[in-house]
């Protein structure tokens, strides 16, 4: 369970809200010329990192608008909201400070060599 | 096999305390290089060491596991075996499992629990009950046990379940008697245990870090232990699977989230089968220590906590007391979450990539648990011989773009 800070009504539980995916992911501006796997890419392929994670949300069950927020998935840490329309949020001096190379919590994680 | 499982065995180590069992598998420091490397110490992946070396002659292997075997979804998941997917690629893959898991206690000479208890999936309204219908047809076309069970036939197998005066009431189900459980430890330990024998290398508490190429080639992997030689990598690390690919510069069309299960405290038995519902999102199985076993739903966004939200067993607990009123007093002893790698096509990818020597078997999401003695199998032929075996062919990434997709939303969305 986590709070999501709704930019129109303020901070409310997870559970009134829908994950719309990754944000920012622009449709192609030259689809006659586009070949079937770049059809394919944009289709079907989205990022799916562990740590910073840029998406959408829509507050379905408050005000219904949608917007961004930057997501660290491997604690859910939310680290920025945003407005649809505002610029992507850099986030290159966020630090990462969790041990493990692929991003594994120190706590909750079954992986022994993150821990030693 | 030198490690022998019998009845006397059980006997004279009961007398013993169970102290003195033999170990079952080694665990050595990790060579310079590999024939093969396989990253994920799950069900697929040691299953996959095992067949490279029983079937390929391939001797030279490490599976290489981060945490301990079956950390993962293996040692995670509700266990539920079926076959009764929709298409003919889905019904060929599975059931070759299924097939393979009739005779797996006594190829491993290890008791997997294999217990055939037989598979419902419910139907509560009119469009439910088309879908499943048209699934049983395909299923028999396809030479699989599926039928059509009317709503008695469905209460004489599960007594305990309210049918009727419910929000959404029981109008049938599709029956599988092959389909069933089995234990989720003795998979992974027995193929370890065997792998072993056959000289494979089994790395735990060490992690991949990252898969080194040179000009779309593989070199080997860059490890907590240092880096690991081999021309062909092998990567089964279910929710982890795109980040290890991100290493390599391939990308994958999977989402990670967090799937949850949870077991009651433990009862006399009071259903000998295993009963699921899309509709409502609740299945239910009872294990052989008497817990309760009870799926829940993965959470509406990516996460590799591998925790799950609570409002999501919330809503199955629900669905799960109405259907079954009598356990309405129970307590839950323990909840957990897996990081579950979801395909856009709800069916796995076994296939080669545009990198050379490098091999993906993932995207099994909610249900590859009962896929894991069939992915396994085909998964090694298709390292082995850098091409896929049939049954696995259609189940490429290439699909992503020939729009090949094998839709299995009905069979697997929900159900496990
Ligand atoms: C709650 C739950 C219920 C489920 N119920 C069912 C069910 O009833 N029936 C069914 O058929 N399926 C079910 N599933 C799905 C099933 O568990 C999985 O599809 C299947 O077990 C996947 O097996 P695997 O061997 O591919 O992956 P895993 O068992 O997850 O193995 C992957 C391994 O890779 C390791 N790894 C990851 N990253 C790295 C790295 N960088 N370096 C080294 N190692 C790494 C992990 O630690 C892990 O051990 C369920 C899953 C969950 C979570
Ligand atoms: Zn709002």
């Amino acid at each position: 369970m986590i709070l999501i800070k709704c930019p129109y009504c303020g901070e409310r539980d997870q559970s009134e809200f829908t994950n719309g995916g990754e944000a920012h992911v622009i449709r192609p501006t030259n689809p006659k010329s586009l070949s079937d796997k770049d059809w394919g890419e944009y289709v079907f392929f989205r990022n799916n990192p562990k740590g910073i994670f840029y998406e959408r949300w829509v507050h379905s069950h408050g005000c219904k608008k949608w917007f961004n927020a930057v997501r660290n998935t491997s604690t859910d840490q939310i680290l920025k909201v945003y407005k649809v329309g505002d610029k992507r949020p850099d986030l290159s001096d966020f630090e990462n400070t969790l041990k493990s190379p692929s991003g594994e919590p120190f706590v909750g994680s079954g992986n022994f060599a993150v821990k030693k | 096999m030198r490690k022998k499982y019998s009845f006397l065995s059980l006997i004279k180590n009961a007398f013993t305390n169970n102290e003195n069992w033999q170990k079952m598998w080694e665990s050595p420091e990790p060579k310079k290089g590999y024939d093969v490397i396989i990253v994920g110490g799950g069900g697929h992946g040691l299953g996959t060491a095992y067949y490279l070396a029983k079937h390929h002659g391939i001797k030279n292997i490490a599976v290489i596991e981060k945490g301990w075997l079956g950390s993962g979804n293996t040692g995670r998941n509700t266990t539920i075996i079926r076959s009764n997917y929709l298409w003919d690629e889905s019904a060929y893959l599975y059931d070759h499992a299924v097939k393979l898991w009739e005779n797996l206690s006594k190829d491993l000479n290890y008791n997997m629990m294999f217990s055939q208890r037989g598979v419902l999936n419910l139907a509560h309204n009119e469009h439910d009950i088309k879908e499943i219908k048209r699934r049983v047809s395909a299923n028999r076309l396809n030479g699989l046990d599926t039928m059509w069970l009317d709503k008695n036939e469905v209460k004489d197998l599960v007594p305990i379940m309210n049918t009727e005066n419910l929000r959404y009431p029981v109008l049938g189900a599709a029956y599988q008697p092959r389909g069933g459980v089995a234990r989720h430890d003795a998979v992974a330990w027995g193929y370890a245990m065997r792998a072993d024998e056959l000289g494979v290398d089994i790395i735990q508490n060490c992690e991949v870090k990252g898969i080194k190429t040179d000009n779309y080639k593989v070199e080997g992997v860059e490890t907590t232990k240092g880096f690991i030689k081999s021309s062909k990598i092998g990567v089964v690390a279910s929710g982890h699977t795109s980040v290890l690919a991100a290493t390599a510069g391939v990308r994958l069309p999977l989402q990670s989230r967090p799937l949850q299960a949870l077991v009651s405290e433990p009862i006399k038995p009071v259903i000998n089968t295993v009963v699921m519902s899309n509709a409502v999102h609740a299945y239910v199985s009872q294990s052989d220590k008497g817990e309760l076993v009870i799926g829940a739903g993965t959470d509406g966004y990516n996460s590799f906590t591998q925790r799950g939200g609570y409002d999501v067993i919330e809503e199955t607990v629900r669905a799960i007391v109405e259907l079954y009123p009598i356990f309405g007093k129970m307590k839950m002893l323990r909840q957990w979450g897996g990081i579950v790698d979801i395909c856009p096509d709800a069916s796995p990818i076994i296939s080669k990539c545009d990198v050379e020597g490098l091999y993906f078997n993932c995207g099994w999401g909610t249900g590859g648990f009962k896929a894991t003695p069939g992915s396994a199998n085909v998964f090694a032929h298709t390292i082995a011989n850098d091409e896929p075996h049939k049954i696995n062919a259609p189940f490429a990434l290439s699909r992503f773009s020939d729009g090949r997709l094998i839709d299995e939303h009905g069979a697997a969305a929900v159900a496990h």
